[in-house]
């Protein structure tokens, strides 16, 4: 059992024994909060106005909404829906960082089993990403339902449903931090990987998932993008709804399909950066 | 007391690409002594160690401590210590949290972080970003996770690399003590003279071959000795030496006459009535010797 106990732990001081952890997680907070908080005031506001709640759910993209009431599941959804890009870059970094600092050396000297070390950084950024998780909650919960019911509406709080889109996102999160794992091993440089993740993530993919929206076989192919894939694992998101139409995965696919690309890129990695000799 | 293990290199070779950086090297090392393996930059040094370290795959051949490759040590850490290049920490971790990382990775207490940041003399800056640290400092933070096992073994590559005159002066009385412990301990430079006073037997590399190996003192009987000699008056001197037909070539301190017997040179000078300032016996033959070994090498 400490085979591989001590690698995880030894990741998890890696991560906590810097600063970029707290760093991401500063800013996921406060950018979740002003998203969350900012959207929650302009809903909230229309919806304590002339509006009804059915008039602003008119899009029914995904069901869970439906049942639920449109505007709560929307605003607490930010956390993963927008902040995923933080796991993930945590996770890269701490792969590529291993590269770029040349930590690698003490790391295989201390471990020689080289996959017992990637299999350790996949579960502590797992665990890590489910941390980043909890925080962008704390933002688009904390905040969001205090802004929503400072309108009057009801938040949501007491319904099981709530609760249940929580866990997902915390899941959803984690399975992003090892995402950024995979990455990291595909691609060493960090600067690369860096730009690779902002540029999907802010860019690439919600074009191609805009895109993919127009024809029906695109669609089937486009729900398989990981930020598809990962709004459907959560249940919703603000860009489901603006998307009305697009076919989705069910929840417990959106989760595997997410594990996928996390598992695929660090096993791709292994073989590709991982194995290679470390000069 | 931990128990040095003989570390065995067996026919190990690494091409990259068309590039054969180490060929065919074979040799031993073996406990309480110092052994220092040698050879000018480029000659396949790191190479070799960090094959046997299990860090870069050998082409052929294999590398084992105790009959065991890196790999296979049940716990290695507390086997062999290494210490590589002065640049592996993040910049941004501190003295005592990068060694507090491996020390959990190889489950030893956190008391031993403390105790070698004593032993390297880093113990005031271990709350220290190591991104604030000098080469030195550096140097020593890797001798510390060297040390972090207590290992048997040591294999520390260019340790002396950016030391300060005090910290050359500490590390050669460490090794010293390391080896008399009964230590396997194996030290890489590509100078002989840093490593001169504290090795005892030396492994000599060049162009990724072995050159020579063998006890220090091995080294003396490699090169005939020679004699410097010198005149006030050098045109005489010169004179009396191709009157009485010994070889020598003009040095920067003096004539170097190649033969072993100072005494007759003096004579040679005497009976020509030339007065001389200079007379004794070649003592720099180790690093001649070394430059000439690894020189032969690049002309194969």
């Amino acid at each position: 059992m400490n085979l591989i106990l001590r690698p995880v732990a030894a990741e998890f001081s890696k991560i906590l024994t810097t600063r970029m952890w707290w760093i991401l997680a500063l800013v996921l907070f406060g950018y979740i909060t002003l998203l969350a908080g900012g959207l929650a005031a302009l809903f909230g506001g229309l919806e304590s106005g002339a509006i009804s709640p059915d008039a602003v759910n008119t899009g029914g993209g995904s069901g869970s909404l439906t049942g639920l009431g449109s505007l709560p599941p929307l605003i607490y959804s930010f956390a993963s829906s927008v902040g995923y890009v933080f796991p993930v870059l945590l996770g890269a970094l701490a792969t590529t960082g291993e590269f770029r600092h040349q930590t690698l050396t003490p790391t295989f000297l201390a471990t020689p089993k080289r996959g017992r070390v990637l299999g350790a950084k996949t579960i502590a950024l797992f665990v890590v990403g489910a941390a980043l998780g909890v925080v962008g909650l704390a933002a688009s919960v904390g905040v969001g339902a205090l802004v929503l019911s400072s309108f009057g509406v009801d938040p949501l709080l007491a319904d099981g449903e709530t609760w249940a889109l929580i866990g997902r996102t915390v899941l959803a999160m984690a399975l992003w931090a090892v995402i950024g794992v995979g990455l990291g091993v595909l691609v060493p440089s960090q600067v690369a990987s860096i730009v690779i993740v902002l540029a999907f993530t802010q860019f690439v993919e919600p074009l191609l998932r805009f895109a993919a929206t127009f024809t029906e076989v695109t669609a089937d192919i486009g729900k398989f993008l990981p930020g598809a894939a990962s709004d459907a694992l959560v249940g919703a998101s603000f860009f489901t709804l603006t998307s009305p139409g697009s076919a989705v995965l069910t929840s417990w696919q959106g989760g595997l399909v997410l594990l996928a690309y996390g598992l695929v890129a660090a096993v791709g990695g292994y073989f590709i950066s991982w194995k290679r000799d470390v000069t | 007391m931990p128990i040095g293990a003989v570390i065995e290199f067996t026919s190990i070779t690494k091409k990259f690409g068309q590039v054969t950086a180490v060929n065919d090297l074979s040799f031993t090392v073996e406990p309480g002594r110092v052994t220092g393996f040698l050879g000018p930059n480029g000659a396949g040094k790191t190479t070799t160690l960090r094959m046997l370290l299990g860090l870069v795959a050998p082409t052929s051949g294999t590398a084992t401590f105790g009959g065991l490759r890196y790999r296979d040590l049940p716990r290695p850490l507390h086997t062999v210590g290494a210490a590589l290049e002065a640049a592996s920490f993040h910049p941004g971790r501190t003295a005592a949290h990068h060694l507090g990382v491996y020390a959990i990775a190889a489950g030893l207490p956190r008391t031993r972080v403390t105790e070698v940041l004593h032993t390297v003399g880093l113990a005031d800056h271990a709350t220290q970003r190591v991104g604030g640290y000098s080469l030195g400092m550096r140097q020593r933070l890797g001798l510390a996770y060297s040390l972090l096992g207590d290992p048997g073994v040591l294999v520390l590559d260019e340790p002396i690399n950016g030391l300060d005159p005090e910290g050359i002066k500490w590390i050669r009385g460490f090794l010293s003590s390391m080896a008399a412990e009964g230590r396997t301990v194996l030290v890489s430079s590509h100078l002989l003279s840093e490593v001169q006073q504290s090795v005892d037997d030396v492994i000599i590399i060049a162009k990724g071959e072995l050159v020579h190996s063998g006890p220090l003192s091995s080294l003396d009987t490699n090169i005939a000795p020679q004699v410097i000699v010198d005149s006030p008056n050098r045109d005489a001197l010169i004179a009396a030496l191709t009157e009485a037909g010994l070889p020598f070539t003009s040095g920067r301190t003096g004539l170097i006459v190649a033969v072993p017997d100072p005494g007759l040179v003096g004579h040679v000078a005497f009976t020509a009535g030339v007065e001389l300032n200079v007379l004794h016996r070649q003592k720099a033959g180790l690093e001649d010797s070394f430059l000439a070994l690894v020189e032969g090498g690049d002309s194969l």
